[in-house]
């Protein structure tokens, strides 16, 4: 590999994204920082998921450079890869899988060879069994470890979600509106699990509910139609005129 | 609560059933003298024998479709494949008692003035490698047919399509003569296999408990994978497909892997059955049959194993008393008999059976709050 050409861990520059003469992604540029957090907002249609899409290697991008390290090309890697370079994704909605057990799901989760001979052969060791226990005690999760995801509630269904990319051990999240359909407290207490995850990881964070984004009090990055609008502190995006035009409303 | 361990309750049932089977059927039918009322009588041998295959072919087809998710409609073509394989050996063992009395040739190459013998039939005559073949055959094709599909992330219902055509392609292959495997006649007239006569009462007694370990150490098989955590990603690819993907597993890997395993346990069958039902034919590759094959799994009950072991053997019997009984109206009693599972039993025999266990447990839980209060786990 070169050296890095960028010091940034993920480094997004003129991505460009059409789907049909639509161009979901207009060259859109963005910088994300080791161990930074960072929130996405916007309104519906405005790229969000899209670049989302890019980064995981679930869309090809037209145009443009997406590096992860400074180093790996996100865009000639497939979705497989980018999770073994240490990227995760949680989806908007929460996606679990419903027949497997609490523990199965963040099982299934761990950091390991993910090769079809090595899960044939795996068998459960003490410290599997630790480093789940852990991430159970962190998503708050401990008394239902044996119920099936499908059984649990939509909040715990995101932290487990939650719990699984922590599980994976990755060194950047993308968490697509973890606080829909939770409860204040449940809003609250996400926002502070993931403050604390960002003290070493990288997280970004894409997000409708104003109060939850003002909780996290991180830089924000506003998109729309595909490109970024604003950039800066809540207070500085939120006053700028043309976010309030297109998406705060008046 | 599913128990995930290789020997619960179900496979301990699943085994000594088995092992009943092969034990009574040789009791019966070779010990039981011919007039008592005990004795089962010698046709029912190889009939039973070619049910148990269909079980195996079941249990090859719930492996992927029940725990992965993968509906192949063309299963057939590989239990036909690994029935080939087998008939070819048994060909090469007619040697030079054919009608015709070729010391090399198969009778129908000498009807078609063949004069040598096609370098694909080399080695057929020794056991271990047709055997070897059984399984190669399949695998091979599943193999190949898997890689593209998969790595295309073709999916649910276009794969179950081109499962469909493969196995059309392969009918009308095996219809043409010149394909060296018999045309529409296919293979047959069998005499003896690893030299043991085929119309022998002990040697269809041995074919049925062959058949019956095959099943049992498939059966065994399939557990030890879907308890592995093998097994759970396959569960997951199932339920979930991109969100494994975005965990870091390669799923085409998954399903090609499962895919060509299930093929192979397939074959087996298919190479179980020729000897039992004395013929091979390209009818064996007909769309309509694997389509059959995901009936019976559907009626027993799908991703459970047992059940689709269980649903074989209920439709194939089905099937023998109706074709007898009520021959024109089979077809109707077997579409009627799927619209009914799907709409009112989508779980299957053993999976409506197991919901009914459910049910009356926790019945009898809230009937006992002292029990009640103890956590849901477990």
């Amino acid at each position: 590999m070169n050296a890095p050409v960028t010091p940034s861990l993920l480094y997004l520059d003129n991505v460009t994204v059409s789907f049909d003469g639509f161009r979901a992604l207009n060259a859109l540029s963005l910088a994300v920082d080791h161990a930074e957090m960072r929130a996405i907002i916007g309104p519906n249609g405005a790229g969000k998921t899209t670049m989302m899409d890019v980064i995981t290697g679930k869309t090809r991008p037209n145009e443009g450079t997406a590096l992860f390290e400074g180093t790996y090309d996100l865009t000639a890697l497939d979705e497989a890869a980018i999770a073994e370079l240490g990227i995760g994704r949680k989806f908007q909605t929460p996606t679990v899988f419903d027949m497997h057990s609490v523990e199965d799901n963040l099982l299934l989760a761990l950091k390991e060879e993910r090769g079809p001979i090595a899960t044939l052969f795996s068998r459960r060791t003490r410290e599997e069994r630790e480093r789940i226990d852990a991430l159970l005690e962190r998503v708050r999760l401990t008394a239902h470890r044996h119920r099936k995801a499908g059984e649990l509630s939509h909040g715990q269904k995101q932290w487990l979600e939650i719990g699984m990319l922590l599980a994976q051990e990755p060194k950047l999240l993308l968490i697509d509106e973890p606080a829909a359909g939770m409860t204040d407290q449940e809003t609250a207490d996400t926002a502070d699990l993931l403050r604390d995850i960002a003290r070493t990881k990288a997280v970004i964070v894409v997000e409708h509910d104003m109060t939850f984004v003002r909780d996290l009090g991180v830089k924000v990055t506003c998109l729309h139609e595909g490109s970024v609008l604003a950039e800066g502190s809540l207070d500085a995006v939120s006053s700028n005129e043309r976010v309030v035009e297109v998406y705060l409303g008046r | 609560m599913k128990t995930q361990s290789l020997l619960d309750r179900q496979s301990i049932v699943v085994l000594a059933l088995l092992a009943a089977a092969a034990i009574l059927v040789p009791v019966l039918n070779g010990i039981m003298a011919p007039g008592s009322a005990l004795h089962l009588s010698d046709h029912l041998v190889p009939l039973l024998g070619k049910y148990i295959c269909f079980a195996l072919l079941a249990l090859s087809v719930d492996l992927i479709w029940g725990f992965c998710g993968i509906l192949s409609l063309g299963h057939g073509a590989f239990f036909a494949l690994g029935g080939y394989a087998m008939g070819m050996y048994l060909m090469r063992q007619i040697g030079p008692r054919g009608v015709y009395a070729d010391p090399i040739l198969p009778d129908f190459m000498v009807f078609l003035n063949w004069k040598e013998l096609p370098w694909f039939w080399y080695g057929f005559d020794w056991f271990p490698f047709a055997a070897l073949m059984v399984l190669l055959a399949p695998g091979a094709l599943a193999f190949v047919f898997g890689w593209f599909a998969f790595r295309s992330r073709v999916t649910g219902v276009y794969f179950s399509i081109i499962t469909q055509a493969m196995t059309f392609a392969l009918m009308l292959a095996f219809f043409r003569n010149d394909m060296g495997f018999g045309g529409n006649n296919g293979l047959t007239d069998f005499k003896d296999v690893v030299g043991f006569p085929l119309q022998a009462g002990a040697t269809r007694l041995v074919l049925f408990v062959l058949s019956v370990l095959a099943l049992a150490g498939g059966y065994l098989l399939c557990r030890w994978v879907i308890s592995s955590k093998f097994g759970k990603v396959l569960v997951a690819v199932r339920d979930a497909e991109s969100r494994t993907r975005f965990l870091g597993y390669r799923v085409e890997h998954y399903k090609l892997a499962v895919f060509t395993l299930s093929a192979m346990l397939a074959g087996v069958a298919g190479a179980l059955y020729v000897p039992q039902v004395g013929i091979i034919n390209p009818s064996e590759f007909a769309p309509a049959n694997s389509i059959e094959v995901v009936i019976w799994v559907a009626v027993g009950g799908r991703g459970t194993l047992a059940g689709a072991i269980l649903g074989a053997l209920v439709v194939n019997a089905g099937k023998t008393w109706f074709t007898g009984a009520l021959p024109e109206f089979w077809l109707f009693a077997l579409g009627g008999l799927f619209v009914f599972v799907t709409l009112f039993m989508p779980r299957g025999i053993l999976g409506s059976a197991q919901d009914l266990w459910e049910r009356s447990r926790q019945r009898f839980r809230t009937n006992r709050p002292a029990e009640a209060l103890s956590p849901a786990a477990e």
